[in-house]
């Protein structure tokens, strides 16, 4: 074991500050199911919940839809046409946004559903932030990339228009075809799923960071040293805001590029 | 015992993907894309494009009202213009009978007062008639009483014959005012 990683294992003295670590998202006790493949522990737990809600708010909203909207219909309408406008058409114009339109919607709700439990009071940890649901998440675009560039162009165009760009004197291809290789089968997956993973996990350590030095410095620390824990729960207080501002914007980056492959995919030309 | 050293390096590391979580996650991705492909996006379009329907309809509804509108004022014109012209023609009828009743009437009552002049004219001939025979009787009687008048006196007294004559005129102017009056009453 590496010092990093000893670094990141919690300690378990009393009386003495223990900074969270890896423990936070792996090693948990198992809930239900224990030694499965369908065990349930605490991050699980709150995935499939956070996942339930989102759906049944999506179902709520939409089961007997009016010409004219109530309220609950007008916010799901807003939220789907979000998806609709800015990334589905945007991206990816009217005919194909139209087409990957539900998936893109899925991806998205279904990734803001888990991030935003890392600032639900009693949740607080991301569905997202253990490695196996971004690296499906990644995983599905990446399918779903190839699959629509196959699908537009015929395989032999897709593979070419990808790793042979136009545009370049052929002896750049001895280095550009492998670049663009790795670039495109092996990184772009590998990157929305890092990507999402990494901020989610981060942004973890950090709220739990700041609230277990409050607690610290004010029931553990005491004395004069205790007032180092107003600045931490300040830091707390205003990481919650950056994180739910993270989580939404991750969720929006993960299937805006997404949109973004797709659409180079099966685009004539780079 | 290197399966515990294996385990607490899955335990440890976070890239590594533990069974269960890879089975959460298909489970939830599976739900996720199943409901958002079944039923929230063509939900979603079915009520947009209901939208716009209805919106259309309303567009057409109110074209098809204007149009009907603009036809029945169209008729109601048509009607009025008609309408106007059959009162114009009516009224023309109604002038021209009145002009024609009008002079039938002067007409009938000019045949009648020709015909009341010709009656009363016929009926003056007729008493003037009589009047002469009577009268042309009369002086037949009276120049033969004046006759033997003159024959039973002196015709050679120029004095009484002149009287006599006088007293005959005056005879006659006698009987001629009382005649009338006689005849009046």
């Amino acid at each position: 074991m590496s010092n990093a990683a000893y670094l990141l294992i919690p300690m378990e003295s009393e009386g003495e500050f223990h900074a969270p670590g890896i423990g936070e998202f792996l090693g948990l006790p198992a809930l239900f199911f224990a030694d499965t493949p369908f065990e349930i522990n605490r991050i699980i737990l709150v995935r499939l919940l956070a996942i339930a809600l989102m759906l049944f708010l999506f179902w709520f909203a939409l089961r007997k839809p009016t010409r004219v909207p109530g309220r609950n219909q007008s916010i799901a309408e807003l939220a789907l046409g979000f998806v609709q406008v800015q990334i589905a058409d945007q991206i990816l114009g009217k005919d194909l946004g139209r087409r990957y339109l539900p998936l893109l919607a899925g991806l998205f709700f279904g990734i803001l559903a888990m991030n935003i439990t890392g600032v639900v009071p009693f949740m607080n940890i991301s569905g997202t932030s253990i490695i196996a649901m971004p690296l499906v998440l990644g995983l599905v675009a990446y399918v779903v990339f190839i699959y629509a560039g196959i699908k537009a162009l015929g395989p032999g165009k897709f593979f070419k228009n990808s790793l042979f760009p136009a545009g370049v004197p052929w002896p750049i291809y001895i280095l550009l075809a492998p670049i663009e290789f790795i670039n495109i089968f092996i990184v772009r997956p590998l990157s929305l799923a890092l990507r999402l993973l990494l901020n989610m996990m981060v942004g973890h350590l950090l709220l739990v960071l700041c609230f277990s030095a409050t607690n610290f410095f004010f029931f553990t620390a005491g004395g004069w040293v205790g007032l180092f824990g107003v600045g931490t729960l300040a830091f707390g207080f205003i990481f919650t805001f950056v994180e739910f501002a993270v989580y939404i914007l991750q969720a929006y980056i993960f299937t805006l590029l997404t949109a973004v492959y797709v659409q180079q995919a099966v685009a004539e030309e780079h | 015992m290197p399966e515990l050293v294996l385990a607490a390096e899955a335990e440890s590391n976070p890239f590594l993907p533990a069974i269960y979580d890879i089975t959460w996650s298909l489970v939830v991705l599976l739900v996720v894309m199943v409901f958002f492909v079944r039923f929230a996006i063509p939900r979603f379009r079915q009520i947009l494009d209901d939208r716009a329907e209805a919106i259309e309809g309303n567009i057409a509804k109110a074209d098809d009202a204007q149009r009907k509108a603009e036809a029945a004022l169209e008729q109601y014109t048509a009607q009025l213009a008609e309408a106007r012209v059959e009162a114009g023609q009516i009224r023309e009828q109604a002038r021209a009978d009145g002009q024609r009743i009008l002079a039938e009437l002067r007409e009938q009552a000019t045949a009648e007062a020709n015909r009341v002049t010709a009656t009363a004219k016929a009926q003056i001939e007729a008493e003037r008639q009589a009047a002469v025979l009577s009268l042309r009787s009369e002086v037949g009687s009276l120049a033969i009483d004046l006759a033997s008048g003159v024959i039973g006196e002196s015709l050679n007294d120029d004095a009484r014959a002149s009287a006599m004559v006088e007293r005959f005129l005056a005879d006659i102017e006698a009987t001629e005012n009382t005649a009338p009056s006689a005849g009046k009453n």
